[in-house]
């Protein structure tokens, strides 16, 4: 299937480019200030919000790694799929609608509110930039490796052409166009996903539980229970809290949450995206088991050994080449629609962060401010391409794992205690963001996956796969004991304000005179 | 702060926090059982069925009732106490 270049697929490539184009082109007409930049002039309804959550979400990371998952191990990729889903609870339950409430255009507004703005914008900055830029890395590369496997493009064309054309949505469209591009996108890996997993059980009288058990009987009973993917407890409950808290850390995905016009609006899109994201994660299942029966894990292996190759494989065996084309091009609008939502996160953070409130002040007028998004959007789209192209041929998987980690153990605290804690101070959350951020890097250096996994030494230094359970809790310490040790009056007593606008919305009356 | 405002960032905290402790316990429970009881969730109960997809499927279940939960409750107090506030009530 891989050596010949698939025209529908072409097609279909073409079609999204011109859609997103032709909605990019729209939403330049009204990108005129700042605030239409990054926030789309708060206008995005609850259900749309909800889709370009699920859009930024579904990576094809999850759309092809899970599907590919499952099919080679059955059941561990369940596990997967319901870490990434027990995040939008904690979202909904501590973050949305503080967040909407008390926020302007980053997670940073919320945690700088009461604070000194440049200790805690530098921080958060560099928080957010490093779970950004490994995000990034890890979609341009599986970028340039999809598309060499489901175009015959080379692996340079591939990220170029990813980092152009989504550098286009975004320095042209803002979070306009980038919301839309992820609706569509959502919308057609919805559609895809389900037309699939129907064909599939078609094939089982509907029934996925005939498709499970044809898979036992070919594979045994082992594929319907955990496998070697969680063999250590310590590793599995690590790997679950970066999962976990990580999401109601990302910077991209917290923005959305600007781009509606209210606390309320907000959750309404949180229930949606879950809807949308666990309702793809149960179609990805019946895909990965459909691929292990309808394929076989031999045919899957000789094309891609990780399995990333299992949906399109099954889309081919399951609807010919005319659907192969059809999920090729998703998959394609997928990782585009992605990397645009990080790029625009990762340039709100150096725009609007580190320019507008640390190197200025606070003090620019909303022209200066756009023109400034603008070329930090450009930095970044030269930064991914960049690092897309150094990383070629690098298993970076693990990356993605990482970005989670430091989103939980940097940005989660800080924007929790900023909301929920009185005694919360600039240095507590400057030191915790950082504190949260290195010692999740360092740690994955020292662990398997590093050590033993990229440099194949035979042991690790530190055992967990994934940082999460040392460096989570260390940024909360971190935190708490800093905060404890030098008290912050002025931003003690402005936390009446917080709590009042955060569930209010706006300020108490007495401060707004 | 007002007594109002302080009520109402308490039972908020309060529904939020148990709701979030709710769905840690169901999904780390899961984790663990994953973890120590392999053989329990291999077991098939129906064909094509065992009790680890089952359970699994469940938590997925369980993480949207627990958001149900959430919106009733901020649905039928939070935002009437919320509108109150906001008209100097």
């Amino acid at each position: 299937m891989t050596a010949e270049t698939n025209v529908i697929a072409i097609l279909g490539f073409f079609l999204f480019i011109a859609l997103s184009l032709g909605i990019t082109y729209w939403a330049a007409k009204r990108t005129k200030s700042a605030e239409h930049f990054y926030t789309a002039g708060r206008s995005i309804s609850g259900f749309q919000n909800g889709l370009a959550l699920a859009g930024d979400y579904m990576s094809a990371a999850s759309f092809l790694g899970i599907a590919g998952l499952v099919a080679l191990s059955g059941f561990d990729g369940l596990i997967y799929s319901i870490g990434f889903l027990v995040g939008w609870p904690v979202v909904l339950f501590l973050i949305a609608e503080p967040l909407r409430n008390l926020g302007k255009y980053t997670f940073t507004d919320v945690v700088a509110y009461r604070l000194r703005q440049r200790p805690v914008r530098i921080a958060a900055a560099i928080g957010s930039l490093a779970v950004v830029s490994f995000y990034l890395i890890a979609q341009m590369v599986g970028a340039g490796n999809l598309i060499r496997l489901l175009f015959g493009l080379s692996y340079e064309a591939a990220v170029v052409i990813v980092g152009l054309v989504m550098l286009a949505y975004v320095l042209f469209g803002g979070m306009i166009a980038t919301t839309w591009v992820q609706i569509v996108k959502a919308v057609l890996l919805m559609t895809g996903a389900a037309l699939l997993a129907l064909m599939v059980l078609a094939q089982f009288s509907f029934n996925p539980l005939r498709l499970f058990a044809t898979a036992a009987e070919s594979y045994g009973n082992n594929v319907l229970g955990p496998g070697r993917l969680v063999s250590d407890p310590l590793d599995a409950i690590s790997l679950g809290i970066a999962l976990m808290f990580g999401t109601a850390g990302l910077p991209h995905i917290l923005m959305r949450f600007y781009t509606v016009p209210d606390a309320k609006t907000a959750r309404v899109s949180v229930n949606w995206a879950t809807a949308f994201i666990g309702a793809f994660y149960l179609l990805t299942f019946v895909l990965g088991f459909g691929a292990m029966v309808l394929v076989g894990q031999d045919a899957i292996r000789a094309i891609d050994a990780g399995g990333n190759m299992a949906a399109p494989l099954l889309a081919e065996a399951v609807g010919g080449q005319m659907f192969l084309g059809f999920i090729t091009a998703v998959a394609f609008a997928t990782i585009l629609a992605v990397v645009a939502g990080l790029t625009l996160a990762g340039a709100a953070a150096l725009s609007h962060d580190l320019w507008v409130n640390v190197v200025r002040g606070g003090r620019t007028n909303p022209t200066e401010e756009l023109r400034v998004a603008r070329v930090a959007t450009i930095i970044l789209a030269v930064f991914s391409i960049v690092l897309g192209l150094a990383f070629k041929g690098q298993n970076v998987a693990f990356m993605v794992g990482l970005a989670f980690a430091i989103a939980a153990s940097a940005n989660f605290p800080a924007l929790v205690l900023s909301v929920f804690w009185r005694r919360f101070t600039t240095r507590a959350a400057a030191a915790s963001m950082v504190a949260g951020t290195v010692s999740s890097l360092v740690l994955i250096y020292f662990s398997p996956t590093i050590q033993v996994n990229l440099l194949g030494n035979a042991s690790a230094p530190f055992p967990l796969s994934n940082p999460g359970l040392i460096s989570m809790p260390l940024g909360f310490l971190v935190a708490f004991v800093v905060a404890l040790a030098s008290p912050e009056p002025e931003a003690e007593r402005r936390y009446e304000e917080v709590a009042h606008r955060a569930l209010i919305g706006e300020p108490p009356a007495t401060t707004q005179a | 702060m007002s007594d109002q405002i302080r009520r109402l960032a308490a039972a908020r905290w309060r529904v939020a926090a148990s709701l979030t402790a709710a769905m840690m316990l169901l999904y780390f429970g899961f984790i663990l059982l994953v973890a120590y009881d392999k053989a329990l969730l291999t077991r098939v109960i129906v064909p094509g069925l065992s009790i680890g997809i089952l359970l699994g499927a469940l938590v997925i279940v369980a993480a949207w009732v627990l958001m149900l939960i959430y919106v009733h409750w901020a649905n039928r107090h939070h935002d009437d106490a919320v509108t109150a506030i906001r008209e100097g009530r």
